[in-house]
């Protein structure tokens, strides 16, 4: 059978970087192909290659037997390539009829979008979608954005769907959902090239083909190969998947919750009545589905969202309503879960975005003025004992992959906090290596008597840091597992919302 | 105080009301075009002055309105050229490029009418105005014949702009790509549709406009033309922009509700009441930073969300 696609000796470079460096694979019909590499690697960049976005350097592209010589989008799609990026590319403001139809031969000079609607819905039922097409988009939840990327390529006749990390941010269940929707796809002769650091995608695909700084490693078939080979294969080292936590005996209380209540931007109630307490030396895994109040809680400890009841001490000391800066002066660090958005200033280059925050405290400042000496000196230790990948100190953050972005966040947050870690999701679009130091630093952390309250979508990495795991739901905190009766059922459940699952098991 | 109510007296407001809107509407249709798309043209008040100009030395050297009209429109697109190359092709940062253009509208005009007319002696220069131009039989209905339907070919033009630029918006596809550039250029880059050409077409198009409305300004309203003519209305119609919420009739209402203000001012004054007449100049200022601060509370706002950010490809 002949590939749909065949990438032939791809090289692209940006100034210096050489993102790609003579990639070759293929896809077949049908076939899902996963492409898997650490962060940096290059993944993105021969996805936008392939899509026409960016123009490779040298080597080409074949789509069905021919060179495709994609010099646009508008190539790629005509060719049957639709692609749906790392980071949603749609109209906040408009319908999700609009967003489909923007840019298709369905948008006529004068708009008549019932025919384009009735074509959508079509798609739609074959694979089993349900979307309001007069919804706009900021109402929806991203997992229902995902849907809309998937059928605005579909409709524009997309044959290969390239996704660009499609389950960072999907729960379990629509994570579930989307493979179902790709094998109705390739029951139909489309393919997939699949991205993604989440073996549970990974292993479900057909082949898979492993890159390691813009290098092709190899291209395996899915089927006669393991985790722990492909982690090889994509670090060039063995990774230890399964964290190894020692016993550690906990100590006093040194965050305590009572009670909290917070409202989200809307004013919509997000925390309704929280009660917590994280230990010095011990982690405390949350639970739960994105979007349940986890962010709000995060916000309203740092002091980042007023609360509007209940109470924080930090260290018996009550922080309830203090600003950001004293709490963090007060000893609390916080990893949020958007890196960009609310963890760093992407144009301001690395050793600023590493003092930020503490940049008014000796050493980084004396009387008022910032002392660049100490700030590079402590900029270049950072970059070099997180090995965080980069030309300088003086490199934009914007331009740095999102495990290295995240690694200047944890070295900010773990130089300054003395007592408590805030973590929100540390390890979301990490590659497994990343992954594996964040966990090896938070069990340090945790072994020099920290706090440290870590939330995430993946039981797998609760279950194997925390330890005790409650589960968040609608604001509420449903139930609370020691580390050991932790039962992945129970707790899915829950996080599902049904509150009596857990309540049995309910430690004191 | 009660000659201040009389049906003429009424009638004369409202329908000069109509009247200064018109550059108003005009200019702040143009700007919300080029908004949508993104671009933020700070330089509305200079295309507006060199349009005023280049209708003046139309009008001037051919006696043709028409001849005014189009060298306007040429101006104002020539003005909106430089600001979109600037924003769009070279990625400049949008608010100092539209500065720029309002100086060098006001050195430039001003620099032009004395290279034109100071050889020609002491008298200043005069055009013809446009007539008004009275539509059969709707300008006989009471009330309404004369406060609408008694105005100036550019003022009906004006007030059709505003359904014309809505139904351009908002039904046909270019419409939908332009609003699109606005929140978010990249939508419509993976397409492998060109940003820069819609940008260039909106503001082009946007500036087309304010050409007509720097038109009314001299031929529409003056004989004569005398520096910074515009005399603010350029800043006006971006503050009608936001007051209206970037939407086509926000934009009617808005404009109505400033030139309201202002024709009241000139009937005040022209009827001597005691009052400083400063007071009603600062009016439409006044009202609209009460209408930012309300702005600022309102719920959604329709600002695009992209507005004057410069858009680049491999940006992360
Ligand atoms: N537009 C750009 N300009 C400059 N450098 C870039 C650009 N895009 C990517 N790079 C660099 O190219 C390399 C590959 O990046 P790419 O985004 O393809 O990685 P990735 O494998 O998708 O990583 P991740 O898993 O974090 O998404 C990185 O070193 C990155 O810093
Ligand atoms: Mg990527």
């Amino acid at each position: 059978m002949q590939p749909f696609l065949k990438v032939d000796q791809v090289t692209k470079r940006f100034h210096k970087v050489v993102a790609n460096d003579r990639v070759s694979f293929d896809v077949m019909p049908g076939e899902i192909h996963c492409l898997l590499g650490e962060n940096g690697a290059g993944k993105s960049t021969i996805a936008e290659c392939i899509y026409g976005f960016y123009k490779p350097d040298e080597g080409t592209i074949t789509v069905q037997g021919n060179p495709a010589g994609l010099t646009s989008p508008r190539d790629a799609i005509a060719r049957g390539i639709g692609m749906v990026h790392q980071h949603f590319v749609l109209v906040s403001s408009m319908t999700v009829l609009e967003n489909i139809v923007i840019g298709t031969d369905a948008a006529r000079p004068i708009l008549d979008l019932k025919a384009a609607a009735a074509r959508i819905r079509e798609i739609g039922r074959r694979y089993d979608v349900d979307i309001d097409l007069e919804a706009r988009i900021w109402q929806l939840p991203v997992g229902q954005q995902q849907w809309v990327e998937i059928l605005k390529a579909l409709f524009q006749g997309a044959r290969l769907l390239i996704m660009d990390e499609p389950t960072a941010v999907l729960t379990p269940q629509e994570a579930r959902r989307l493979f179902q929707i790709f094998r109705e796809m390739t029951a139909d002769g489309l393919s997939v090239i699949l991205i993604s650091h989440k073996f549970d995608d990974v292993m479900q695909s057909d082949r898979v083909t492993v890159l390691r700084r813009a290098k092709v490693i190899g291209t395996v078939n899915t089927r006669e190969t393991t985790k722990e080979a492909l982690t090889n294969m994509m670090v060039g080292r063995s990774v230890e998947l399964r964290v190894k936590r020692d016993e550690h005996p906990r100590g006093a209380p040194v965050l305590e919750v009572r009670d909290l209540r917070a409202a989200n931007d809307f004013g919509t109630e997000k925390l309704s009545g929280i009660d917590l307490t994280v230990h010095r030396g011990e982690i405390v895994g949350i639970a739960g589905v994105a979007g349940n109040g986890q962010g709000e809680l995060f916000e309203a400890l740092i002091g980042a969202r007023k609360t509007r009841g209940g109470s924080i001490r930090l260290d018996g000391a009550d922080i309830t309503g203090r600003s950001p800066a004293e709490i963090q002066r007060m000893g609390m660090g916080y990893i949020p879960d958007d890196r960009f958005a609310d963890g760093l200033v992407g144009d301001y280059d690395i050793q600023s975005n590493l003092i930020l925050g503490h940049h008014r405290r000796e050493p980084f400042a004396r009387r008022g003025l910032l002392q660049f000496r100490a700030i590079r000196d402590f900029a270049r230790k950072a970059i070099e004992e997180l090995e965080i990948k980069a030309p300088s100190e003086t490199t934009r953050t914007r331009s740095l992959s999102g495990g290295n972005a995240q690694k200047v966040i944890v070295a900010r947050e773990f130089a300054q906090a003395t007592k408590v870690i805030l973590a929100n999701q540390p390890s979301r679009g990490l590659d497994v290596g990343v992954i594996e130091y964040m966990h090896e630093r938070l069990l340090e952390k945790r072994r020099n008597d920290f706090g440290i309250l870590l939330a995430s979508e993946e039981l797998d990495e609760l279950l194997g840091l925390a330890d005790r795991i409650v589960v968040i739901f609608k604001g509420r905190i449903l139930g609370e597992f020691a580390a050991g009766t932790a039962d992945i059922e129970r707790i899915g459940l829950l996080m599902a919302g049904q509150e009596t699952a857990g309540k049995a098991e309910e430690i004191s | 105080m009660g000659d201040l109510f009389t049906d003429t007296i009424v009638i004369s407001v409202l329908a000069a009301t109509i009247r200064i809107a018109t550059p108003l509407i005009l200019a702040a249709l143009g700007e919300l075009i080029a908004e949508r798309a993104g671009i933020l043209n700070l330089g509305v008040e200079g295309t507006m002055l060199m349009a005023a100009f280049a209708a003046f030395i139309g009008a001037y050297a051919t006696g043709s309105t028409l001849m005014a009209l189009l060298l306007a429109v040429l101006a104002g697109m020539a003005m909106s050229f430089i600001m979109v190359f600037m924003a769009a092709t070279l990625k400049v940062e949008q608010v100092v490029t539209g500065l720029a253009l309002n100086l060098l509208a006001a050195g430039m005009s001003l620099y032009l009418y004395k290279a034109f007319f100071a050889v020609e002696g002491q008298a200043m220069p005069t055009v013809a105005v446009m007539p008004v131009a009275p539509i059969p039989f709707l300008s006989e209905i009471p009330y309404i014949g004369p406060i609408l339907f008694t105005q100036k070919v550019l003022t009906y033009v004006a007030l059709l702009m505003v359904p014309v630029v809505w139904f351009f918006l908002y039904r046909t596809k270019y419409g939908l790509e332009i609003r699109c550039l606005g929140e978010n250029p990249k939508a419509i880059d993976t397409k492998g549709m060109s940003v820069s050409l819609r940008q260039y077409g909106a503001v082009m198009a946007g500036g087309a406009l304010c050409g007509l409305a720097g038109a009314f300004v001299t031929i529409g309203s003056s004989a004569r033309f005398v520096p910074d003519i515009t005399n603010g209305r350029g800043w006006l119609a971006l503050v009608i922009v936001i007051a209206a919420n970037w939407r086509p009739s926000g934009i009617l209402i808005a404009a109505l509700v400033f030139a309201f203000l202002d024709a009241l001012q000139l009937q005040i004054q022209g009827i001597g009441v005691q009052m400083p007449y400063q007071i009603f100049l600062a009016l439409p200022y006044v009202l609209a930073i009460v209408l930012m601060v309300l702005k600022s509370r309102r719920g959604r706002s329709e600002e695009p969300a992209r507005l004057g950010v410069p858009y680049f490809r491999g940006e992360r």
